[in-house]
């Protein structure tokens, strides 16, 4: 696979570095002076010095040809446009775009550039993930399907607790997919009685949050 | 005509100064608060006793646009000092605002004529300046 990256801070580099090691072709491109001389001297030919939201700078590095451009500089507009060119002017299929500052993911979506990540985002969900109190984490988006993956964990003043997975009153368009209990997942059946301490994932219908944090957060069952 | 500018440098200031003389009702927004001074250039009152607007804050966020009256304005014009974050906030205007006149700066030709194509009105300082320094050289050679 033949991969431009544009931005070679600490994301493009390693992002870079990694992709090489698995087999691919890269080109990576960096607008300062100091960083390109530095990164040259490990990735040789695979960076090219300039800035890739210029267009003779993405021909050059070979845009035509490239199966997936990631855009991750530190600078949203530049990310965006970036993303923007290759895939309506070049028509490259695969684009990725980094997201900084997390107010902007909705200029992302509008403009069609997806998937565009956060890694404010991904730390604040681990952070989710690590905290239990904090209740729903959203495990994954599935943009195209328009689905969602997420988390629950069951307290021990949760409604769901002590109840059959056939009595939940969930929404249409939530379903239970598995549930996690002392490190093991299986597929419940409806007579399988969800406990406290159990991880339960569902798939849902985008919007459908609030109604599910209703029927596992204490306190705000039916409410 | 109600109209908000993005960016008020040399271009932004002068375009905002010559539209409010004309008439029209002129917003303008800034992330420097200094910027507000180069509006009164040539001004005998303040930018806003000459009834103009001024708002301090990026075209990206959506609090400074609507304190800056997008959700009126029948044209946008994005003159800040990048082409980036001119052609991303046209879009924006464009697209989410729905403006219905949306007029962008950008430098690098290239990329002024590939917006031009995809529907965005651009105005390319460089081209005009490229143009008239080719007839002003075909004038003496």
């Amino acid at each position: 696979m033949y991969v431009i990256i544009a931005g070679g801070g600490k994301v493009g580099w390693n992002l870079a570095r990694e992709l090489i090691a698995k087999g691919n072709e890269v080109t990576l491109i960096e607008n300062r002076r100091t960083r390109y001389l530095t990164i040259e001297q490990e990735l040789e030919h695979a960076i090219q010095y300039g800035d890739a939201t210029e267009l003779w700078v993405l021909e050059r590095a070979g845009i035509q040809r490239a199966d997936l451009t990631i855009a991750v500089t530190g600078d949203d507009e530049d990310n965006l446009l970036i993303c923007q060119v290759a895939k309506e002017k070049y028509l490259c299929e695969r684009i990725i775009a980094r997201v900084n500052n997390p107010r902007n993911r909705s200029w992302f979506e509008l403009l069609g550039i997806a998937p565009a990540v956060s890694a404010t985002d991904l730390i604040l969900r681990l952070i989710e993930h690590e905290v239990p109190s904090y209740g729903l984490v959203h495990l994954l988006d599935l943009r195209d399907e328009q689905l969602e993956i997420i988390e629950v964990e069951v307290g021990p003043d949760s409604p769901a607790a002590g109840r059959a997975v056939q009595e939940m009153s969930l929404p249409d368009g939530a379903l239970i997919i598995s549930l996690l209990r002392d490190g093991r997942g299986f597929v419940p059946k409806a007579n399988t009685v969800i406990e406290a301490g159990d991880e339960v994932l569902l798939v849902l219908d985008p919007g459908l949050e609030d109604a599910i944090t209703a029927q596992f957060a204490p306190g705000r069952d039916a409410a | 005509m109600f109209i908000l500018i993005v960016g008020a440098g040399r271009v932004g200031s002068s375009v905002a100064r010559t539209a409010l003389a004309a008439g029209h009702t002129v917003s303008v927004l800034d992330e420097d608060p200094l910027s507000h001074e180069r509006l009164e250039v040539g001004l005998d009152t303040t930018w806003e006793e000459a009834g103009g607007r001024f708002t301090v804050g990026h075209g990206m966020e959506v609090d400074a646009l609507t304190e800056a009256g997008i959700l009126e304005a029948d044209v946008f014009i994005a003159s800040t000092d990048g082409d980036n974050t001119n052609l991303t906030i046209s879009q924006i205007a464009q697209r989410h605002y729905e403006v219905e006149k949306v007029i962008v700066r950008v430098m690098d030709p290239a990329r002024a004529a590939w917006y031009q194509q995809q529907g965005l009105h651009t105005i390319c300082p460089t081209q005009h300046a490229i143009e008239m320094f080719t007839s002003a050289l075909g004038a003496i050679a």
